[in-house]
């Protein structure tokens, strides 16, 4: 209502709320597949090794008959199709490295909670520096 | 570490940001998608630029789930993400562009966090997979 005299407000208004509505769905989503993705690797193993000892296909079938791989592409698609809803309302410059910088942290705290890694400071700084400086970039 | 997992992760670092940006270029052609309209996104994905957006998508999904078989997930993502600071540096000395100082700044911060966490082991808890041999997990930990 209080966009009614300025409708150039009232659209930039709406492509905002769009997009982080997008951003977030995005954050939870991704991070919520990376976690699911990476633990599904860890119990399946080096994925390099194993195609050349046993080929592609066996590596193929052994992700395909993963839970955690499946329910972790399921996270991804929801992601993949929130970037896309995203972008069609507002520029790659904010969805991209809003998107990434705060899944950075929440994947941090995914992991030292459900994959149980051994997230020291060095990687809290890591995380927190590179989230830091990829929105600065989009500045 | 060895050349083929740095390469891995130089395959992380530049598909994900190439395919963002040729989405983009692509959803800019679509236009804008309403929620009361969810099956636009669907016929999206048949436009040229997001159709390749989703093939470096793809080859991104491959090295990640690659590298993720081998490392944490706290050291891929930030390990990875010297795609960012390629595409500004493109931007710069390829295409040109005025690359302002914030932008120079969020470089160097991405670059030192990238710097902190690869100075560092990659795994910090090896769970033992039931298709490796106890050699080649033996050989890992202590390599």
């Amino acid at each position: 209502m209080m966009h009614l005299g300025d409708p150039l407000r009232a659209v930039r208004h709406l492509s905002n709320l769009h997009a982080w509505l997008a951003i977030t769905a995005v954050v939870v989503s991704s991070s919520a597949g990376d976690v699911l993705l990476s633990r599904a690797m860890k119990k399946i193993g080096d994925l390099g090794d194993l195609r050349r000892r046993r080929g592609l296909l066996f590596v193929a079938l052994l992700a395909l008959r993963n839970k955690y791989f499946l329910l972790g592409v399921g996270c991804m698609t929801l992601s993949f199709y929130s970037l896309l809803y995203g972008l069609s309302w507002n520029n790659v410059s904010l969805i991209g490295p809003a998107a990434a910088s705060l899944t950075f942290v929440a994947n941090a705290v995914g992991a030292r909670f459900f994959l149980h890694e051994h997230v020291d400071h060095r990687r809290w700084i890591a995380a927190l520096l590179v989230g830091g400086g990829v929105v600065l970039m989009a500045l | 570490m060895n050349l083929r997992k740095y390469l891995v992760l130089l395959g992380v670092s530049i598909f994900a940001p190439m395919g963002d940006s040729l989405l983009s270029y692509g959803m800019k052609q679509v236009g804008n998608i309403s929620l009361h309209h969810p099956s636009q996104l669907f016929f999206a994905i048949t436009n040229p630029w997001v159709g390749l957006g989703i093939v470096l998508l793809l080859g991104f999904f491959a090295s990640y789930m690659t590298a993720l078989s081998w490392a944490d997930l706290t050291y891929v993502l930030p390990a990875s993400s010297l795609g960012y600071v390629l595409l500004a540096l493109i931007a710069r000395f390829v295409l040109h562009e005025q690359v302002s100082l914030t932008r120079w700044l969020g470089i160097a911060l991405v670059s030192s966090g990238v710097g902190f966490v690869t100075s560092g082991p990659e795994l910090t808890k090896r769970r033992r997979s039931k298709h490796q041999h106890p050699e080649q997990i033996h050989a890992e930990v202590s390599r």
